[in-house]
């Protein structure tokens, strides 16, 4: 058997009295798409920041690919191949599509001085272009980010998560706010990037569809712990889940 | 840069080579002091601008770059000693007051560039030893290149219009550059910048280093231009001079500082037949630039497309709308 990508031990965060993460494990391994669900304020974002080296755990140890990333700086776990998005919007409005998807590897070529005298597009043209077509969004690449639609918005702040080509991405509802009918779309794209690239995905989301048609295996977390953790069909035939989360 | 960028930057080098021969002497110092402030303003412009930091503190920069030349000349030293000197003493200054820039932002940061600001200047004036204090230090020379005087204003003025370009053309270089997408994405979400791999604490220093490298350098001219120097250019109220030429000319736009200096060094001239109604009619006008163009001079072209293309979106809906009307 592989050793996981990412692997999570007892990992714990409270704030004042309230403990928001209180011990949780898991492992994510190659090529998985790992779904985590569970109800507001169930410890999800705050257990996805402590990942990502957004907030510093109270205890407990995160490790990439066995490497000890626990409390790197977001900087740090980026250049060690951790990709992610976040759950509002984070695109550079004013620069063009194909600019933020430049900028999103740019700094993964080269050393910092040797940036200075680099073409403008740090040689990461086409596989921007790529990317604007598995996106379909080469009719708007030219355009500022900023002007473009919601759903628009949210494919290019997906594709940006991936033009390093990380070995993990963690996506943080990536259906927030988007129409319905784009949902299907985003799932069939993050499911061909992983049959094409191979990378290990963790998706936080709400939407139960969305994350059972993708999801390899799913965590279910509630009130700062692991309820269950399973395949989509084993999630939904666990009794426990459905009282508790899911409903009938 | 497209084809038609290049004529209008070969219209405008030739007018301003031109535009000497139709002006006194006041009008020819009048322009090169506007040389020396756009150098100064584009520095600026790149960390206020492209890199979104908020500095209050350019003119102690631009008064570092020109005593520095100044008592480098004084010493007997060559200007172009004092020269380099000036634009590295102002990068590594300007690299030591972006640290503050890595623990607070917005206005929290301004007020402590501004507070380097008035630190500086009380060196400058209470120093007498180094800087001759409210005396100045004045008689300071022009330099020669490759054994031609620079000591006429017309010599001066050209001087300083090349060193205008070359600066300019490096900076737009380096902005072309990954480092000047960096740099934007540093100003709109630094967040994001650093999940994506962006080191905005190295940026955050650089645009700091490098606009204070170009006051340095600009100062250096100014010191050779006037003269005679003083503390009295250097103050926070100069600092926010250079603040509005970014902000007047378009922050983040690179022709930007060329309108704003214009705006701060030339408008006031023309303002003169207001006398003593010049200060409120100058603040009136600014005021109402902030009202109606809040980013800038140079935002105009961008507004007018943004406009264009929403009355054809517009136009294009309703059209869509009428056949789907027609076809039911």
């Amino acid at each position: 058997m592989s050793a996981p990508v990412l692997e999570v031990r007892d990992l714990r965060k409270a704030y004042g009295a309230i403990q928001a993460v209180g011990g949780v494990s898991f492992q994510v391994m190659p090529g998985e798409i790992f779904g985590v669900i569970g109800p507001n304020g169930s410890g999800k974002t705050t257990m996805f920041n402590s990942v990502l080296g957004q907030i510093e755990p109270d205890a407990g140890e995160i490790r990439l690919n066995g490497a000890d990333i626990t409390g790197l700086s977001p900087l740090e776990l980026n250049r060690r191949g951790v990709g992610r998005t976040f759950q509002t919007l984070q695109v550079f409005g004013k620069m063009s599509v194909r600019d933020n998807l430049i900028v999103a590897a740019q700094e993964h070529k080269g050393s910092m001085f040797s940036r200075m005298f680099a073409p403008g597009d740090s040689g990461l043209g086409p596989k921007a272009d790529e990317l604007i077509d598995l996106f379909r969004i080469r009719h708007v690449a030219d355009k500022p980010a900023g002007s473009l639609s919601y759903g628009q918005q949210k494919l290019v702040d997906i594709a940006m998560a991936f033009m390093s080509e990380p070995a993990l991405v963690l996506l943080d509802e990536p259906c927030a706010g988007v129409n319905p009918s784009l949902v299907g779309g985003i799932s069939t794209l993050l499911k061909e990037l992983n049959a094409r690239r191979g990378g290990s995905f963790v998706v936080i989301e709400h939407n139960m569809d969305f994350v059972m048609d993708l999801c390899h295996r799913i965590m279910v977390m509630v009130e700062g712990t692991v309820m269950a953790i399973g395949t989509p069909a084993e999630i939904r035939a666990n009794k426990a889940v459905l009282d508790a989360y899911l409903g009938n | 840069m497209n084809k038609r960028n290049v004529v209008l930057a070969f219209l405008a080098l030739a007018a301003l080579l031109v535009a000497p021969h139709f002006l006194k002497s006041y009008g020819l110092y009048l322009l090169t002091y506007w040389l020396v402030f756009i150098l100064a303003t584009m520095g600026l412009n790149l960390t206020v601008g492209y890199a979104g930091q908020k500095s209050l503190g350019h003119a102690a920069f631009f008064g570092i770059g020109a005593y520095t030349v100044a008592i480098m000349m004084k010493a007997g030293l060559s200007f172009w000693l004092g020269l380099p000197a000036a634009a590295l003493l102002c990068f590594l200054v300007g690299l030591a007051l972006g640290f503050p820039a890595l623990r607070v932002q917005t206005i929290y940061l301004a007020f402590a560039t501004l507070g380097f600001n008035t630190a500086a200047w009380l060196v400058m004036r209470n120093e007498e030893w180094l800087t001759g204090g409210t005396f100045g230090i004045n008689n300071i020379a022009r330099p020669s290149l490759f054994g031609m005087s620079l000591d006429g204003s017309l010599a001066y003025y050209h001087f300083t219009l090349g060193m205008t370009i070359i600066f300019a053309a490096l900076l737009w270089g380096l902005l072309r550059s990954p480092w000047g997408k960096a740099f934007t994405a540093l100003r709109d979400n630094p967040i994001r910048a650093e999940s994506l791999g962006v080191d905005i604490r190295g940026y955050t220093l650089l645009s700091f280093a490098i606009g204070a490298a170009y006051a340095g350098i600009a100062g250096a001219l100014f010191a050779s231009l006037v003269q005679f120097i003083e503390p009295a250019p250097f103050t926070v109220g100069s600092s926010i001079m250079m603040y509005l030429m970014v902000v007047v000319g378009g922050p983040g736009y690179f022709l930007g500082p060329v309108l704003g200096a214009a705006v701060g060094v030339v408008l006031p001239e023309w303002l003169r037949f207001a006398q003593a109604w010049y200060l409120f009619v100058f603040g009136t006008a600014v005021v109402l630039l902030m009202i109606w163009l809040p980013d800038g001079l140079l935002s105009i072209p961008d507004r007018l497309r943004v406009r264009r293309e929403a009355r054809e979106a517009s136009a294009a809906r309703s059209a869509a709308a009428a056949r789907h009307g027609g076809n039911a």
